[in-house]
């Protein structure tokens, strides 16, 4: 009974995403009609905010949902990313073989990690992912992998074109690709946290011990979860790595980690669709801020180069004091209680 | 051997650096168990604000004490403004507020200061300083600045009221407010002297790594490294943490580069240092979180 009013519940919201999605599919079909408003640079543009989508999902499943908290998932972008450049670059592997291959190198990656940070709580877990995500780029520097890496220089790689001879630019294409994997992978988090498994997660979450004493393997289930949401990052950085056309260590810094946790803290921590608005978020504000930078520069004369990371520290801080539910869940509460 | 004894003597100097800044980690672990991600940045910053008061013409130790002080009245306000309204906020939200901090210091350093690498001066006299052939000037004058101020907070903290007031109130924060300890301003003043003993480990350091808004990622770490090695409960365990650490590197490093002279195979050498500093973190972490000279937490369950 209480499945059938929650499956109620969920219906209408349900009709509400295939809209969004269905206009999503259509729009880039406009490029033809309208190429001043649907541009091949837009198109790229809210592909980037896709994959910043799906490794903010990626981090979600693990800090929203399963309470491990990571600083550090820019390394698994990172290792995603040079997983598919080495293996087109080096192996002539097609671009989209390179998403299940990222997945579960990636898997093992987080998979691995998972184990140390089983004995790690709270802060200290912060500080070992602080840790990872600072020491990648020097990694991925290192002699012995310069011949697969590149080294500094990193790998510039080319943009896959459509299959099929289907009439579509490049930019539309990618574009396509990574909605598609998005709109899977954001279905399989859902069938995941709507299972077993994920009211496994959630328990250990919310009192892991409670969890242990009802009979859940804690720690399987929390390098599991680590593995998973890897993976997911993981995917974001080897689907990047096509549409960017290139991977160097110096673009993968702590400051990308920065990135996936506003991204999560925006969307509101434990949220799904939260972490798709929050990837959408961050690439938004990343990309207005040089256009916001140069107004103060320019027309109010301030000798201040405004960067996006200033506007991500202040929200960062703001967030937590007045809405730790994140932006969008804070708008939808204001609604609730407007309307009211 | 005199290239070893060097190598030493150089870790020994960047020892002092992360000794310092563990012991800002630790003092404010100890009276709040939070971890301060953001550390580093506000010792960059602060040695910014020496930087600028050298450019406007001011004599290095009048920046030096200017900066230092000018950090702990931040250190203060920060603690004050930014931190209190969140004592009993859940985990993350704590650190998400640091990693905010950090990415303010560094992006409005940048801003104000451009992110190009500037010189920074060092105070020592080049000549009859240092013991030629294997401590330079500069390394031997960090080493004895960090070992005064260590002192210096040792006697404060051992020997004064305000010192016993303010262990007081990170070992036992009710009982202390029970004899009359402000135990809310005794953790803010021990932010501010945080701060300021980053801010004398930030205006140390310049002179080696040059100075721009991404020169403390790396010593951060290390100093992590130090305050876990030590036991990150323990001031003095920081302190020796530190010289430990940066001993091991410097001896790891040249290990490395005997290694490929004698072998020709590399594996090890500058390129790895923060790898070198991740694995002593979470060795450290899984193995003995204790540290050396750390208490064994028991938590009663």
């Amino acid at each position: 009974m209480a499945n059938a009013t929650a499956a109620a519940a969920l219906a209408p919201r349900r009709t509400w995403i295939w809209w969004v999605i269905g206009i999503a599919a259509v729009v880039p079909l406009l490029r033809g009609v309208v190429p001043d408003i649907v541009s091949d640079y837009r198109l790229f543009l809210v592909t980037t905010m896709m994959i910043a989508a799906i490794a903010v999902l990626g981090l979600n499943l693990l800090t929203g949902f399963n309470g491990q908290i990571s600083l550090g998932h820019g390394a698994f972008y990172a290792v995603g990313a040079y997983v598919a450049a080495v293996a087109m670059e080096q192996a002539n592997c097609p671009y989209w073989l390179t998403i299940p291959l990222a997945a579960v190198i990636c898997f093992g990656f987080g998979f691995l990690f998972g184990l140390p940070a089983l004995k790690l709580e709270g802060h200290y877990l912060a500080l070992a992912t602080f840790a990872l995500a600072l020491a990648v780029p020097q990694m991925l520097k290192y002699k012995w992998l310069e011949g697969l890496t590149g080294g500094v220089q990193g790998i510039v790689l080319s943009k896959p074109s459509a299959p099929f001879g289907l009439p579509l630019s490049e930019d539309q294409w990618l574009y396509y690709f990574t909605l598609t994997v998005m709109v899977v992978l954001y279905w399989a988090a859902h069938n995941i946290l709507n299972s077993r498994s994920g009211r496994a997660m959630k328990a250990i979450r919310d009192h892991q011990m409670a969890a242990d004493t009802m009979g859940i393997d804690t720690a399987r289930y929390k390098t599991v979860t680590f593995g998973i949401s890897a993976a997911y990052t993981g995917i974001a950085g080897a689907i990047s790595a096509s549409v960017i056309a290139f991977v160097a260590p110096d673009s993968f810094t702590f400051f990308l980690s920065i990135k996936f946790l506003i991204g999560l803290v925006v969307g509101g921590v434990g949220s799904l669709l939260g972490s798709v608005l929050g990837g959408i978020f961050y690439v938004l504000v990343d990309n207005s801020a040089q256009s916001l930078a140069q107004f103060i520069k320019r027309d109010l004369g301030l000798a201040f180069d405004l960067s996006a990371y200033t506007v991500f520290g202040v929200l960062l801080i703001l967030l937590m004091y007045f809405m730790p539910q994140g932006l969008a869940g804070g708008v939808i509460r204001l609604w609730r209680a407007i309307r009211r | 051997m005199e290239q070893f004894l060097q190598q030493m003597a150089s870790g020994l100097a960047n020892g002092a650096i992360y000794a310092c800044v563990a012991l800002a980690l630790v003092m404010i672990f100890v009276s709040t168990d939070h971890i301060n991600f953001a550390q580093g940045e506000m010792a960059m910053f602060s040695t910014y604000l020496s930087w600028q008061l050298m450019t406007w013409g001011a004599n290095f130790w009048v920046a030096f004490v200017a900066a230092v002080l000018l950090s702990f009245v931040l250190g203060v306000v920060i603690e004050r403004v930014v931190l209190r309204p969140l004592h009993t906020a859940p985990v993350l939200s704590i650190v998400v507020v640091f990693i905010g901090l950090l990415a303010i210091c560094n992006s409005v350093a940048g801003a104000i200061w451009s992110y190009l690498l500037k010189e920074f001066p060092s105070p020592f006299p080049k000549t009859d300083f240092g013991i030629p052939g294997l401590i330079g000037p500069h390394q031997l004058g960090v080493v004895v600045i960090t070992l005064l101020v260590l002192t210096a907070l040792f006697v404060f903290f051992r020997y004064t009221p305000l010192g016993l007031a303010m262990r007081a109130a990170a070992q036992n924060p009710q009982m202390a407010r029970l004899v009359g300890v402000r135990v809310d301003w005794m953790l803010a003043l021990g932010w501010g002297l945080a701060a300021a003993v980053g801010a004398v480990a930030g205006i140390m350091v310049a002179h080696i790594v040059y100075l721009d808004p991404n020169m403390m990622g790396g010593i951060l770490l290390y100093a992590f490294a130090s305050a876990l090695v030590g036991g990150i409960s323990n001031p003095g365990g920081a302190v020796a943490g530190g010289f430990i650490v940066g001993v091991l590197e410097n001896l790891v490093a040249y290990l490395g580069s005997q290694l490929e002279k004698t072998t020709g195979v590399y594996i090890i050498g500058n390129g790895e240092k923060l790898t070198v500093a991740l694995i002593i973190v979470i060795f450290v972490l899984t193995v003995k979180p204790a540290g050396l000279f750390g208490r064994v937490v028991v938590k009663r369950v």
